[in-house]
């Protein structure tokens, strides 16, 4: 039947080259975060991208769904890798097998699977491990070139097996969470070298990998799968919004750069809040929607309880988007 | 002149592959009368013209086989001179594939032409012009079949400012225009230059896509001389030939769907509506012919000259045939056109094109997936619609939120189908949602008829019931105080007269 009716002709990607390209623009990020993170990051992304293709597969099964249309779709594989990617790569194989489990068995097809979750998977999977471990999930390991100073072996073993020792000799808390315990205690914070908090060489890191996620960022805008309203709106307000705390105090409140190049920050502009299933669909809306992500991002960073605040700042907006939705629609042709 | 400089770019629309030049390569063909022409007799949009022939009978070329019934309608004529065989109900060129009534002609070859009446519409005014329009059979040669008549007459209220040309052809495959213009640019103008002065009209735009350069150039050429003819080029984005879009293009107004362009001082005609205009006003000749394009998956692609009720069959055999044989063809362009049910129809007055199925056009497409809201729709749609949430309600059958997001404004241009990555046949579930609102609808009218007959009827027998209620209760009060009265008093009057009688009697004794 639906092969009889106009148009006849089609000139459209395919929803599993769209993921496929998807995937291709997180390339660069990904290089970046293993050249300082180490081999743990491609461990994560493995272990994430095998179990999501199982407990889509066995879903699909139980849910009497062709099998193939849908496993090969590419979306299980994008909502695992940027799972894998808000992971620390020291974090033990059992963390991110929980963490696909619920991207992929709760957070999308509960909701009814491809095109019916409410909120974005990685993040509803990413907020569970870290409300549920967050001692694990706020470790991270010294950024280093950890390709050449940091024993492979070595890394493949915190990955299997957790053991305590290594991960304290390499791990800290994150910058952002760093300063946040030393504005709460009063004590004075120093960007460039405090008691053992190297942030400089966590910023040269973070900023790396926040470019190069720009770059795949820029490369999806480039070829028109994201349009640009929500990682600009997004950026931009999360520097206004920071911007105008540093102004008021500069030793309570970072500054913008910090917020913009720390944490998830790009990795959420291009990557996590462009996810088109639980986002706004309208321009208008995209543009509230990123703002409102911002704000909370924001807040949830320096008054909340969390170091990170993407996941749960998406996940509030996700709440909000049919109101959004429906609120910013476009004045139709001859409307006005 | 500035207004010709700006284009002003509606919202998303999609860049197709024009295919144009496959057809563009041949000159336009007239075929010889065929042995037999189908003429169906609903060609247009409004009602179907009252037959005015029988069977049997001999009829000219140009003569009226039907007449315009009433003024949403248009006339039908014979394309050539012959015999009527029969009128009877047959296939037509249809997405419906049911049949209609046709009428079937036998030519005799002879192509003996009725004697011609150039209309003097100057001297006639404009009102005994229009209705000798309506008799022209002349209607929207663009697709549409709307009767020109209306579009020429009704402005009173609202004087026609500008005359737009409508020569975008946006459609891919279609050349039917494009040829016209290369090849008939001089009738093209003289019909402009006529039909401005028609609607009284101070100046003309031709708008054309800028991938017709050649007719372009043509045209321009030809207008220099004209001070109120203008030609202005437009991008190649689908669907830039939809009559709002187009204007929009062109002047920047945008015209919403319960309006017409007339109430803006805009009128619009297609290039080949032109012409059929221009030849029955100066020649006196109906509307018995039009150009069609023949191409796609076929031996030598072209564009035909045909008399209405030629079998397309015929066309198709003269084109060599399809170069892949898969007998499936499309009328109208690929985004929005239909499979035509059966090659066995004849060509008619909005058969602008047919297209001879490219096996991918045909072959089963991929399973769609679900939407996954990437908004690409929204993007590409030339409205400004949303079309993901009204595939969504669409599909739920939810019509009055369907309705509430404007439905009705969806012009079905096929924008959002093309761009969907997830290969979902939005345009479908449009159609669908639109059909079923329209059948609630009438439904619904007919039950609020009928329910208002049930409570007219209900209060009629109560009323009927209260006032013969009432009438008992009169007679009832009647009979107690005047009646009775009477009754005694004529009971009075016989005892009296009893009386009478007996004492007439004693009297006697």
């Amino acid at each position: 039947m639906f092969n009889q009716q106009s148009p006849f002709v089609q000139k459209a990607p395919t929803v599993t080259l769209v993921m496929m390209l998807v995937m291709f623009a997180l390339l660069p990020g990904i290089i970046a975060y293993i050249f300082f993170f180490g081999i743990g990051v491609l461990l994560n992304l493995t272990i994430a991208i095998i179990t999501a293709l199982i407990s889509e597969y066995f879903v699909l099964k139980i849910r009497n769904l062709p099998v193939k249309l849908f496993i090969t779709d590419g979306s299980a594989v994008v909502a695992a890798s940027l799972l894998a990617l808000s992971i620390p790569s020291i974090a033990p194989w059992w963390i991110i097998v929980i963490g696909t489990l619920f991207t992929i068995i709760i957070a999308k097809h509960f909701y009814g699977g491809l095109g019916s979750n409410l909120f974005n998977p990685a993040m509803v999977g990413y907020a569970v491990l870290l409300v549920s471990f967050p001692a694990v999930m706020t470790k991270w390991p010294l950024p280093a070139s950890h390709l050449l100073d940091f024993n492979i072996v070595q890394q493949i073993q915190i990955f299997f097996y957790g053991t305590k020792e290594i991960i304290d000799s390499v791990s800290s808390a994150t910058p952002l969470d760093y300063i946040k315990t030393q504005i709460f205690l009063g004590k004075p914070f120093d960007l460039n070298f405090t008691n053992g908090m190297p942030i400089n060489s966590y910023f040269n890191a973070s900023i790396i990998i926040s470019l190069s996620f720009l770059l795949g960022g820029v490369f999806m805008w480039w070829i028109k799968i994201i349009t640009w309203h929500l990682p600009v709106t997004f950026l931009l307000s999360l520097a206004l919004i920071s911007a105008i705390f540093w102004l008021i105090d500069s030793s309570q409140y970072l500054p913008p750069f910090i917020h913009l190049f720390s944490g998830g920050t790009l990795l959420c502009a291009f990557f996590i809040i462009t996810d088109p299933v639980s986002g706004p669909t309208t321009p208008r809306g995209k543009i509230f929607f990123a703002f409102g992500v911002a704000l909370l991002v924001y807040l949830i960073r320096v008054f909340g309880g969390y170091p990170e605040g993407v996941a749960f700042a998406v996940i509030f907006m996700n709440i909000c988007v049919p109101l959004i939705d429906s609120l910013t629609q476009p004045k139709v042709f001859g409307h006005e | 002149m500035k207004l010709l400089d700006k284009i002003f770019k509606f919202n998303g629309g999609v860049q197709t592959n024009p295919k144009k030049d496959i057809s563009t390569k041949n000159s336009i063909k007239c075929l010889p009368i065929p042995s037999e022409l189908r003429l169906p007799l609903r060609q247009h949009i409004g009602n179907m013209p009252k037959l005015k022939v029988k069977v049997g009978d001999q009829v000219l070329k140009g003569e009226l086989i039907a007449e315009a019934d009433g003024n949403i309608s248009a006339a039908i004529h014979a394309p050539t001179s012959g015999k009527i065989k029969s009128v009877e109900k047959l296939l037509i060129p249809h997405p419906s594939g049911l049949p209609d009534f046709c009428v079937t002609l036998i030519p005799d070859k002879k192509d003996q032409w009725i004697k011609k009446a150039p209309v003097n519409w100057e001297k006639l005014g404009m009102e005994k012009t229009i209705k000798l329009l309506l008799n022209s059979g002349i209607v929207g040669l663009g697709g549409a079949a709307f009767p020109s008549h209306l579009k020429l007459g009704n402005n009173r209220n609202s004087p026609i400012n500008t005359l737009i040309i409508n020569a975008a052809e946006c459609e891919p495959y279609i050349t039917c225009d494009d040829m016209l213009m290369r090849e008939r640019g001089n009738d093209l103008i003289k019909g402009i230059k006529l039909v401005q002065s028609l609607l009284g009209a101070k100046q003309t735009i031709i708008g054309i896509e800028d991938n017709k350069p050649e007719a372009y150039k043509i045209i321009s050429d030809l207008i220099i001389k004209e001070s109120s003819v203008h030609i202005k080029v437009v991008p190649t984005i689908y669907p830039s030939g939809d009559a709002k879009r187009l204007i929009f293009l062109i002047n920047g107004i945008k015209i919403s769907k319960e309006k017409r362009s007339s109430e803006y001082g805009i009128q619009m005609f297609n290039v080949a509506t032109i012409v059929a205009i221009y030849r029955f006003i100066v020649h006196g000749e109906a509307s018995l012919s039009r150009i069609v394009t023949i191409t796609g998956n076929i031996k030598e692609p072209r564009n035909y000259e045909v008399l209405f009720g030629t079998p397309l069959e015929s066309l198709i055999q003269d084109t060599g045939g399809q170069k892949i044989r898969n007998n499936t063809f499309i009328m109208g362009g690929p985004m929005m056109g239909f499979k035509l049910p059966s090659i066995d129809v004849s060509v008619t007055k909005t058969m602008n094109c047919v297209i001879s199925a490219e096996p991918e056009m045909i072959e089963a497409k991929k399973e769609p997936l679900p939407c996954i809201r990437c908004a690409k729709c929204a993007e590409a749609c030339p409205v400004l619609l949303q079309p993901q949430e009204l595939f969504w309600f669409s599909k739920s059958d939810q019509f009055e939120k369907a309705q509430n997001y404007n439905l009705f404004d969806c012009i079905e241009c096929g924008c959002c189908s093309y761009v969907c990555p997830s290969n979902i046949p939005l345009v479908q579930f449009y159609r669908y949602a639109k059909s079923e609102i329209i059948a609630q609808s009438i439904e619904k009218e007919e039950a609020d008829i009928a329910r208002e007959r049930n409570d007219f009827r209900i209060l009629r027998l109560e009323r009927e019931k209260k006032e013969r209620a009432e009438r008992n209760a009169q007679r009832k009060a009647e009979n107690t105080s005047e009646e009775k009265s009477k009754l005694i008093e004529e009971k009075r009057a016989e005892i009296a007269a009893a009386m009478n009688r007996i004492k007439d009697n004693e009297k006697i004794k």
